[in-house]
C-alpha cells in the first residue's frame, strides 16, 4: 500500500473529456480516479443521478468501460445481475474463465441512503460479488439540491431553505457505512480523493475482495455546496482535517482510521468555505463542532485509541 | 413458477443462477442487468408486485433486450386480494413489452418457451411477457408436457443476437437523450413492435412443428355463422369453448375469439373472425376507469372493427374480477342480452357496458 | 436537427457504442478564466493533473530542461479543447506554477 505513490498513477484516461460535469466537479474527481484504479475489466451499471446524465450525453459518452443506467433506485441490483450473468455465463464456458470482469454499482447519496437502499440492502445480503461506489455530495444534486439522507446538519438545500423557522437541514447524516457494516461484508471504506493514494489503495482492495464490498466516496459539489470552483480539493482536504470526514476501512470487522489527524482544525474553517453554511451563526457553528466532537470520539472508540485528536485552535 | 425454477436449480436440472432478490423491482432490473451483460434470463410476477416492476418494464422494451416474464394474471389492491383478474397484466400492456396469454397450464408452459424465440430474435430485440390466470391456473393443478432441455434448446438455442456489455467492446447502455433524440427511439420502439408480427407467426408455427403443439396469435370457434361472437382472453375461453356448443344446441349461434397475442394487438386475425357478426360481446377482466371505452380488451377490440368500417354493435361484458368465478351462466346471460342488438348498429347502442356476476 | 439520423438508422435501443466519444464535445467555451503553466516554475509533481476533473491536463512524453539546467521527462499542458477554467489546478500547485488569466476570445 505504501508503495502507491501519485507517480503510480496510471496516465491512461477511462474517463474521457467532454463530460458535462460541473466546473470543479468533485464526482468528476472521484469517477476519473475510480476507473484508473479498476482499469478496463469492469461492467458498470450507473444509478441515475448527475453523473449518470453528464457523461451519457446521447450519440455521445465519456465511459470508455461497458456502462448502463436502468434507473434511480436499482444500480446494485442491476450490477447484482451482471455479476451473476458473469458467473453463469463462465460456468457455461461463454466467457472466459481466466478473465476476472468486476461487476461495479455506482450511485450518488439519494441513489444510496435513500432511494436505492433496498436494493443495496439485498445486493450486500445475497453476497454479489459487486463492488459498490457512492459519491455522496450530500443532496440530490441532480433534480435541483433537494435534502437527502446524506445532507448534514444545517446544510441549506432547496428543501431544506433558509427561512423564519427553518435553519437548513435539522436532521444529522445518515451513518451509511454503519448500515453496510450490519450485513457482514468483508470491505467498506470512506474515501477521500484529497488523499489520493489513501482512495487509490482502498478501491483497489475493495475490487480485488471476493464479494459485496462498499466504497464511500467523498464528493464536494459547486452548485449545491456553493463553493467556489477552484477550492473543491481545499474543501476535501479541510474535511478531513477537522475530523468531518474520516478516511477509515472496515476489512473483515476490523475497523481502521487510514488518515490519522493527531490535531484537528476547528470545523468553522471547513463550513465558512460553503454557501450552504453561510446563515450559521456562532451557536450554530459550535453545535457542529460537538457533533464532530462526538463523531469523532465515536471513531476513536471504534480505533480503540486517539487517532482523530483534539481541536487546535489558531491564536 | 419461481419456486419449480428453484427446485430445477437446486437438483442440477437447470444450469443456472437464482437471484433471491428482495423485491420484484429488484427482480427486473436484475434480469435487465444480467441480459444486457448476454446472459439467457426470466423472471416471474404477479398484481402488486408487477406494478413495481413497472417502471423497468419500461426501461427493459426501450434499451430492447429479450428479457422473458411469465405472470400470474391477478387483481390489483386495493382492496387486497390475491385472485384472478387481468388488471395487472392491462396495466403493464403500454410498457412495449409483447404480451401473450396462455388458455392453460400447458401454454403457460409453453409459451415461455416461444417466447425465447420470439425475444431473441435479431428482427425483435423485445422482451416478452406471458400471461396466465392468476389461481385458475397458477394455483390449480392440470398435467403438463414439460420440454426437455435439449429439445428446447434445438427450438430456441441460445445466441447472443443483442448488443451486450463487454470489457472488449466497451459501449454505454441507457444514455440521457434530449429532445433532439428521444423521439426517434420512441418511434423506434413502436415499430419494432409491429414489426414482430412476422417473427412471432415463425415462432408459433415451428413451435407446432417441433413439438405438434401449435399455437395461432387468435384462435376463432364457430365464428363462421356467428350472431354473436364472444372476444375473451386466458382460462375463461376455457369456459366459453364448452358453452358455444352447448348454446348451438339451443339455437344460439355463438362464436368464440381466444386472444392469444396481446401486444402487438393482431388486427386483422382478430378481424376476420368478427366481420360475418351481428353483435360481439367482449369480455373484460379488467377495468380502465374513467376511459370511454371501460374494458382494456374492448378498447382494442372496439378500435379494430370501427378502423374496418364495421358498424354492429360492439359490447363490453366485465366480469370475474378479483377471482369472481366466470360461469357458463355468466356467459349466457352476456349472449342473451347481446342477442337483444342483433340488427342494430353501434350508434343505437346506449350504453355499451355492464357488469355481469356483480351485486348491485 | 434534419441533417441527423433519423429512427431507421439508430442503433436499437439507445446504445452508444463508440467509448469516450463525448471528446466530440469541446467545452472550453464553458472558461471565464484560463490556467497558464509557467514551465520555468513547474516540477512535475502531477498534483493539477491528478486533480483536473475533465481530465484536461495533458501529461506529455516531452523532455524540458529548464533555465537551471533541470531536466524533466514529461511536460504537462493544458488541453484548452476541455478545460473548463475551475482553476482547482492553480489553487493546488504547491509551487504557484500555474496562473489564472482572464480568457480573451
Amino acid at each position: 500500500m505504501s508503495s502507491f505513490t501519485i507517480a503510480s498513477i496510471p496516465r491512461e484516461e477511462l474517463l474521457a473529456p467532454g463530460h458535462r460535469m460541473c466546473q470543479g466537479c468533485g464526482a468528476a474527481i472521484v469517477m476519473r480516479h475510480l476507473l484508473k484504479a479498476l482499469g478496463k475489466d469492469v461492467i458498470i451499471a450507473h444509478a441515475t443521478g448527475c453523473v449518470e446524465v453528464t457523461t451519457s450525453l446521447y450519440p455521445e459518452t465519456a465511459w470508455r468501460v461497458p456502462w448502463i443506467h436502468v434507473a434511480f433506485e436499482n444500480a446494485a441490483a442491476v450490477a447484482s445481475g451482471i455479476e451473476a450473468a458473469v458467473k453463469a455465463m463462465k460456468r457455461k464456458g461463454l466467457l472466459s474463465k481466466e478473465k476476472r470482469v468486476k461487476a461495479v454499482a455506482i450511485g450518488g447519496d439519494g441513489g444510496t441512503y435513500d432511494i436505492g437502499l433496498q436494493a443495496l440492502s439485498g445486493m450486500l445480503e445475497r453476497g454479489h460479488d459487486v463492488l459498490y461506489v457512492l459519491y455522496d455530495n450530500e443532496a440530490y444534486m441532480n433534480t435541483g439540491i433537494q435534502r437527502s439522507g446524506g445532507t448534514p446538519l444545517y446544510a441549506w438545500t432547496t428543501t431544506t431553505p433558509v427561512g423564519k423557522l427553518w435553519r437548513g437541514e435539522w436532521r444529522r447524516k445518515k451513518d451509511i457505512i454503519g448500515i453496510v457494516r450490519a450485513h457482514g461484508v468483508s470491505y467498506a471504506a470512506a474515501v477521500n480523493f484529497a488523499y489520493i493514494t489513501d482512495f487509490y489503495a482502498k478501491v483497489k482492495k475493495a475490487a480485488e475482495i471476493e464479494g459485496p464490498a462498499f466504497i464511500h466516496a467523498y464528493s464536494p459539489c459547486v452548485p449545491g455546496w456553493r463553493h467556489e470552483p477552484h477550492l473543491t480539493v481545499k474543501i476535501a482536504k479541510l474535511a478531513v482535517q477537522t475530523g468531518t470526514w474520516v478516511n477509515y476501512e472496515i476489512e473483515r470487522g476490523t475497523f481502521r482510521v487510514t488518515t490519522p489527524v493527531p490535531k484537528r482544525l476547528p470545523v468553522e474553517e471547513y463550513l465558512r468555505l460553503q454557501g450552504r453554511f453561510a446563515h450559521l451563526t456562532k451557536e450554530e457553528v459550535d453545535t457542529v463542532q460537538r457533533m464532530v466532537d462526538e463523531d469523532v470520539e465515536y471513531i476513536n472508540r471504534l480505533a480503540g485509541t486517539v487517532v482523530i485528536g483534539p481541536v487546535e485552535r489558531k491564536s | 413458477m419461481v419456486e419449480k425454477l428453484a427446485e430445477f436449480v437446486a437438483n442440477g436440472e437447470l444450469d443456472a443462477e437464482f437471484i433471491h432478490v428482495e423485491s420484484e423491482h429488484s427482480a427486473l432490473s436484475a434480469v435487465v442487468g444480467a441480459s444486457a451483460a448476454g446472459a439467457r434470463v426470466f423472471t416471474a410476477t404477479s398484481s402488486q408486485g408487477l406494478l413495481l416492476m413497472y417502471e423497468i418494464m419500461h426501461i427493459a422494451s426501450s434499451i430492447r433486450l429479450p428479457v422473458v416474464m411469465s405472470i400470474a394474471t391477478r387483481a390489483i389492491s386495493a382492496p387486497i386480494n390475491i385472485w384472478c383478474d387481468h388488471s395487472d397484466f392491462m396495466a403493464a400492456s403500454d410498457s412495449g413489452w409483447i404480451m401473450l396469454m396462455g388458455m392453460n397450464a400447458q401454454e403457460a408452459h409453453d409459451l415461455v418457451i416461444a417466447a425465447y424465440r420470439i425475444a431473441e430474435d435479431p428482427r425483435v430485440l423485445l422482451p416478452v411477457a406471458v400471461g396466465y390466470d392468476g389461481f385458475w391456473i397458477s394455483h390449480t393443478v392440470e398435467p403438463v408436457y414439460v420440454l426437455e432441455k435439449e429439445e428446447a434448446l434445438r427450438y430456441a438455442p441460445k445466441r447472443v443476437t443483442w448488443r451486450a456489455l463487454d470489457p472488449e467492446k466497451p459501449v454505454t447502455m441507457g444514455p440521457l437523450a434530449s429532445p433532439e433524440w428521444y423521439f426517434e427511439f420512441r418511434v423506434q420502439l413502436q415499430k419494432a413492435i409491429e414489426g414482430s408480427r412476422g417473427a412471432i407467426s415463425e415462432a408459433l408455427r415451428e413451435f407446432g412443428q417441433h413439438f405438434g403443439r401449435e399455437y395461432r396469435e387468435v384462435d376463432g370457434f364457430y365464428t363462421d355463422d356467428a350472431d354473436v361472437v364472444l372476444v375473451a382472453m386466458g382460462s375463461v375461453t376455457g369456459t366459453a369453448i364448452p358453452f358455444a356448443e352447448e348454446a348451438r344446441k339451443a339455437g344460439l349461434r355463438v362464436g368464440v375469439v381466444n386472444v392469444r397475442l396481446f401486444r402487438p394487438f393482431p388486427e386483422e386475425e382478430v378481424f376476420k373472425h368478427l366481420e360475418n357478426a351481428k353483435v360481439v360481446a367482449v369480455v373484460d377482466r379488467a377495468i380502465n376507469p374513467g376511459s370511454p371505452f371501460v374494458g382494456p380488451l374492448y378498447s382494442d377490440v372496439a378500435v379494430t372493427a370501427f378502423k374496418r368500417g364495421l358498424d354492429i354493435p360492439v359490447l363490453n361484458y366485465v366480469t370475474g374480477l378479483g377471482g369472481r368465478a366466470v360461469l357458463r351462466s355468466h356467459l349466457e346471460a352476456m349472449v342473451k342480452h347481446a342477442y337483444g342488438f342483433v340488427g342494430k348498429r353501434m350508434r343505437d347502442v346506449e350504453t355499451h357496458y355492464g357488469f355481469v356476476g356483480v351485486r348491485e | 436537427m434534419a441533417s441527423l439520423p433519423g429512427w431507421r438508422t439508430l442503433p436499437p435501443g439507445a446504445v452508444i457504442l463508440e467509448p469516450g466519444s463525448s471528446v466530440r464535445y469541446k467545452t472550453a467555451d464553458w472558461r471565464t478564466l484560463r490556467p497558464v503553466i509557467d514551465q520555468e516554475k513547474c516540477v512535475r509533481c502531477r498534483i493539477c493533473w491528478t486533480y483536473c476533473p475533465e481530465p484536461a491536463i495533458l501529461e506529455l512524453e516531452k523532455p524540458y530542461t529548464a533555465k537551471s539546467g533541470r531536466t524533466y521527462r514529461v511536460t504537462y499542458e493544458i488541453d484548452y479543447d476541455y478545460c473548463k477554467g475551475c482553476g482547482i489546478c492553480a489553487e493546488e500547485c504547491p509551487v504557484k506554477a500555474i496562473t489564472m488569466v482572464e480568457e480573451v476570445r
